[in-house]
């Protein structure tokens, strides 16, 4: 649904998809591979301002909480409530079924600084 | 003492180790550091320590005890002690390798369903220090949730939770407490609307039965309480639940209490047991331990503690809470307790209480000279009104062998002259009457 | 060797007509003292057994436990040593038990002198001026401490100081007090042997910090080197050394926290203080400071006028009470007891014994599971795998092995900074018998894993369960009947 080669990522792992002035937010397979078994997902609320870098969203597994930081800023307009019903479509689709939450961009530049599947690929 | 090696062998391990003596293994420790110089008395035996102790309790003088105000005396079946003082449950360590503390795990279990049973809530943590830090730890949770920092208290809160409170979040400046005045012993509801009604607190804590014994008008205070958009964080005495209206049947989205009175003995006031219940949807901002119910590897039943990245061992500076040790065998206690009563027991146990306390007032309000301070239902303590300073009547009734309650006017020089009394389902006929005799006489 | 008892829950095993104890009947129900609408509507669903039924219900499910008593039990960090038995009992006694706490100070005498005696002897143990044991835990000392000196800072009007700097070895609860205490949490690098380093150290010190926190011996077992100079730089900087003494038990009888510096210090009384812990608690987090902070203590504070033991509530500079009443008694009593039989210098025996141990557990294993830092190490060891020999070996594996081979696990991923963490603790109270048993037992899992590593991941198999699902209790967690 979000390929891959169609987002743009951060370094801590997070990708943003974007359409217009709005960016869907997912973690990336290896953060969710990384992370293992996800049991929760603390999900931004609604409405709220996200800021580029600034965590926004923690997700478990068993031993770990992972802090999720927004990959651009703006306002939080939808998140994936059913991913906080099913955790493990985070695990299973993370490109997919398991996107977090969308964000109304404050400044489309952001996107631009992020790196492509290639350049993030390199990083890890 | 309690060394096991002998010279020998400790030889022998220096040896295996490849030093000469036990201070090479010291060495990072800077010479002017060391220690020669602890002045503690000649070591004693056992059999000295047990001379020397004893005398120590024999220091102590029970009394006939009609105090309650927070720590209370209740019947101990001797098989809750016989079972907790076993070595497997008294010295095995937090049940963190599951499938070596099995027992110690489905206990927990089974204390966070007895007491969501017996309190009509959703969850209950694996337990906490006491009442008071059980009720913070709510107290906490219900502005995070609520996004708000101020909270609501009820003026007839014990005052022990309202130091604990202010104490624990004094120096954060994390939170506001405010109270609700009381009428006639209990909560005024009309003032209670109308300052929820100002907005801005994430919460109202409601003490039930209160401070001063009187039972409230829950139902009532639950509807004016969520009706403001605030939880409803509800403190009880457990004992009472036998046949008190539960926390869960008004609302309370946070329920707390002193467990102590369930199989733990009053020990100057500790060990004690915090209770700590909520409704589900608050299961993440439970502090503490969780034990749940699981599978293991052949599908069999097995017992786990869950939910564990709420907790400070992996969240660190983000976990709501930092507690980790907590009192696992006072909720072990209050288990077994709640195990032999049954449903059964506990509606006896807290009948017996209804009745010896109704019994007793009537005793003492029969002639004029003692009266009720609150005309309102009480459980099993009430407020006795005197004609001179409880604090007198405490020190003569000392030396006839009575504890005669707790003097409000420690806590409030209007109420100098009122005794909380509390009589159990521990108190005969005879001690009633003795008692109610010794106060007619002063 | 399975034949456990099966684990039916005690509510399985009720029925409606069966009780466990007989109360002496009120004469008249609820109903005729209150109003219907005080009473609850039904009754609770609370097992029906007798008393009988109970006690194998409960005898059989301890049987399920490993525990001190019957195994080994090396956990890090934790100091399970031996709970001596005659303190159980006098702490018990009927004089101490059925005290209510709001009785007469005269009719408390007993109790409170040994609540003064056992604050003496901390101090002569530490060199510390006060203490104070109201908390019930090591992190509930930890969050007394905090206050103390965030109400020093306020009171001395310096009121910046909110960080506090914490080393990345330390336990989760020292960042999570560090937050409930309003502060910043300000972390550490460790320098490459394990302790703090100096310059980084420096780097993090600013007119902000409150308190500098380290655990003494650190949590990867070696005593910071540097101690003096660390207090120095943190007093320099206006700032308070905070000692977590959760491993007290390396330095007992030989160095007093209060000549390396320590302000304020928490000591687990159910660790090194030997008084058991209870499957988790209750325990308590006495906590010491020195003379310029006594006044910041919890009330009420235990004074003695010469003629008798007083509770005393009035400090205008006290944080206030961090717990209702005067602290978890009946464990005091056994930490007293426990102190009541050394010296100073059978005191000293202690220190020397667990360290002993645990450098005999260290370099006996050192073929198989060396020491992540390779020097000697204090009371506890922190081993991990070698990789290059033992490439898919895990120390979860080797920690559910042992528990078929009969001993507890150490502790394990723990310290964070050390990869495939095995701390051991084995504390002076073990034997050499038992230490060689459980070296050949770590040996031989070593050797098992080198030519069967599947064997280690099935395991425990002698255990009343095996692996659990832990990820489907956390998603569909199931907490009660």
């Amino acid at each position: 649904m979000y390929e891959q080669e169609k987002c743009k990522f951060a370094k801590t792992h997070e990708w943003a998809f974007v359409e217009g002035d709005t960016a869907t937010v997912g973690i990336s397979d290896h953060a969710q591979h990384e992370i293992s078994d996800i049991v929760f997902v603390e999900l931004p609320q609604k409405g709220a301002q996200v800021k580029a870098g600034e965590r926004c969203c923690v997700i478990e597994s068993v031993k770990s909480a992972s802090d999720i930081f927004s990959p651009v800023s703006g306002e939080v307009t939808e998140v994936n409530e059913a991913v906080t019903a099913d955790p493990s479509l985070v695990n299973r689709e993370p490109h997919g079924a398991g996107w977090l939450f969308k964000v109304k961009m404050s400044d489309a530049k952001e996107a631009d600084a992020l790196l492509t599947f290639e350049d993030y690929k390199a990083t890890l | 003492m309690f060394i096991s090696n002998t010279e020998k062998e400790k030889q022998e391990m220096l040896e295996a180790i490849g030093v000469k003596s036990i201070e090479d293994l010291f060495k990072d420790i800077d010479k002017s550091l060391l220690a020669d110089n602890i002045n503690l008395p000649a070591a004693l035996t056992e059999g000295e320590l047990t001379a020397e102790i004893k005398k120590k309790a024999a220091l102590n003088k029970g009394l006939v005890n009609f105090a309650g105000a927070g720590i209370y005396e209740h019947f101990i079946p001797a098989a809750v002690n016989a079972i907790s003082s076993r070595g497997e449950f008294l010295t095995a360590y937090t049940p963190y390798q599951a499938e070596a503390s099995q027992g110690t795990l489905q206990a927990i279990y089974e204390y966070q369903s007895c007491i969501c049973a017996l309190f009509d809530m959703d969850v209950s943590n694996a337990s906490h220090y006491d009442g008071a830090t059980a009720l913070a730890e709510a107290c906490g949770a219900a502005a995070r949730i609520k996004n708000k920092n101020k909270i609501l208290l009820s003026s007839a809160l014990n005052p022990e939770y309202k130091q604990v409170l202010d104490t624990y979040f004094k120096a954060g400046e994390a939170l506001k407490f405010e109270k609700a005045p009381l009428k006639d012993g209990t909560i005024d509801q009309a003032a209670l609307k109308e300052l929820l009604a100002s907005g801005g607190y994430a919460a109202f804590v409601l003490s039930n039965p209160n401070f001063y014994g009187c039972l409230e008008e829950a139902q009532a205070i639950s509807d004016i309480v969520h009706g403001a958009g605030a939880l409803l964080i509800a403190q009880v005495n457990p004992i009472s639940l036998g046949v008190l209206q539960t926390p869960g049947s008004y609302g309370a989205d946070f329920a707390v209490a002193e467990g102590q009175c369930l199989g733990n003995a009053m020990n100057f006031g500790g060990p004690t047991l915090g209770i700590f219940t909520c409704k589900k949807e608050y299961v993440r901002y439970v502090p503490g331990r969780i034990c749940g119910m699981a599978k293991d590897a052949a599908g069999k039943r097995a017992f786990v503690l869950t939910l564990q990245a709420r907790e400070q061992h992996i969240r660190r500076e983000r976990a709501s809470s930092n507690i980790c040790s907590n009192q696992a065998l006072c909720a072990l206690n209050a288990a077994i307790y709640l195990t032999l009563m049954g449903p059964l027991g506990m509606r006896e146990v807290a009948e017996a209480n209804i009745e010896n306390a109704h019994i007793l007032k009537d005793m003492l309000c029969s002639e004029g000279k003692y009266k009720l301070k609150f005309d309102k239902p009480f459980f099993n303590e009430f407020v006795l009104e005197c004609p001179i300073p409880a604090a007198k009547i405490i020190k003569a009734a000392a030396k006839k062998g009575f504890l005669a309650g707790y003097d409000l006017g420690r806590v409030d020089k209007n109420l100098n002259n009122c005794l909380l009394i509390c009589a159990t389902e521990t108190k005969t006929r005879k001690e009633l009457e003795d008692f109610a005799s010794f106060m007619r006489g002063i | 060797m399975n034949n456990y008892p099966h684990n039916l829950l005690s509510i399985e095993k009720s029925s409606a007509l069966r009780r466990g104890v007989q109360i002496r009947k009120a004469g008249k129900r609820a109903g005729e003292y209150l109003d219907g609408k005080f009473l609850r509507s039904k009754p609770p669903l609370l097992p029906s057994m007798s008393e009988f039924d109970t006690v194998r219900h409960f005898t059989n499910l301890s049987r399920l436990n490993f525990c001190l008593d019957t195994h080994f039990y090396p956990l890090g960090s934790c100091t399970m040593k031996y709970n001596p038995k005659a303190y159980d009992v006098l702490s018990g006694l009927d004089g101490f038990s059925s005290l209510h706490p709001y009785c007469p100070e005269d009719c408390a005498q007993g109790t409170l002198s040994l609540i003064y005696g056992l604050e003496e002897q901390l101090k002569q143990i530490t060199g510390l001026a006060a203490f104070t044991l109201q908390p019930a835990a090591g992190a509930h000392g930890e969050f007394t401490g905090a206050l103390i000196a965030r109400a020093y800072h306020k009171d001395r009007k310096d009121f910046d100081r909110s960080e506090i700097i914490i080393p990345d070895t330390a336990h989760g609860t020292n960042p999570a007090t560090a937050a409930m205490a309003g502060c910043k949490v300000v972390n550490v690098k460790s320098a490459h042997d394990g302790r703090v380093d100096l310059e980084e150290l420096k780097k993090v010190l600013n007119p902000k910090t409150a308190l500098v926190m380290l655990t003494i011996p650190n949590t990867v077992g070696l005593f910071e080197k540097d101690i003096k100079e660390i207090s120095r730089l943190t007093h320099e900087a206006g700032a308070l050394l905070y000692m977590d003494g959760a491993n007290l038990n390396a330095l007992i009888g030989l160095v007093k926290p209060a000549d390396m510096g320590v302000d304020i210090m928490h000591i687990n009384l159910h660790k090194t203080i030997a008084t058991p812990h209870g499957g988790g608690g209750p325990g308590a987090g006495a906590v010491g400071v020195c003379g310029r902070l006594a006044d910041f203590l919890p009330v009420p504070r235990v004074i003695y006028d010469g003629k008798k033991y007083k509770l005393e509530s009035k400090s205008k500079k006290s944080i206030g009470k961090v717990k209702s009443f005067y602290g978890n008694i009946s464990v005091l009593i056994r930490a007293y007891c426990y102190l009541r039989q050394f010296d100073g210098e059978t005191l000293k025996e202690i220190a020397r014994g667990a360290v002993l141990s645990a450098n005999y557990v260290r370099v006996k294993l050192a073929k198989y599971f060396p020491a992540y830092f390779d020097e000697v190490c204090m009371h506890e060891c922190v081993l991990t795998i070698d990789k290059g020999v033992l490439p898919n070996a895990k120390t979860l594996d080797v920690a559910k092995m042992l528990l078929d081979m009969g001993f507890h696990a150490p502790t394990i991923y723990f310290p964070l900074i050390v990869p495939e963490a095995i701390m051991v603790e084995p504390t002076e109270t073990e034997n050499k018998q038992t230490l060689d048993k459980f070296i050949s037992a770590m040996t031989s899992i070593f050797l098992e894993a080198g030519t069967n590593p599947d064997v280690l991941h099935e395991a425990p198999k002698n255990c009343p369960v095996k692996r659990i699902d832990e990820v489907s209790a956390a998603r569909e967690p199931n907490l009660r009947w």
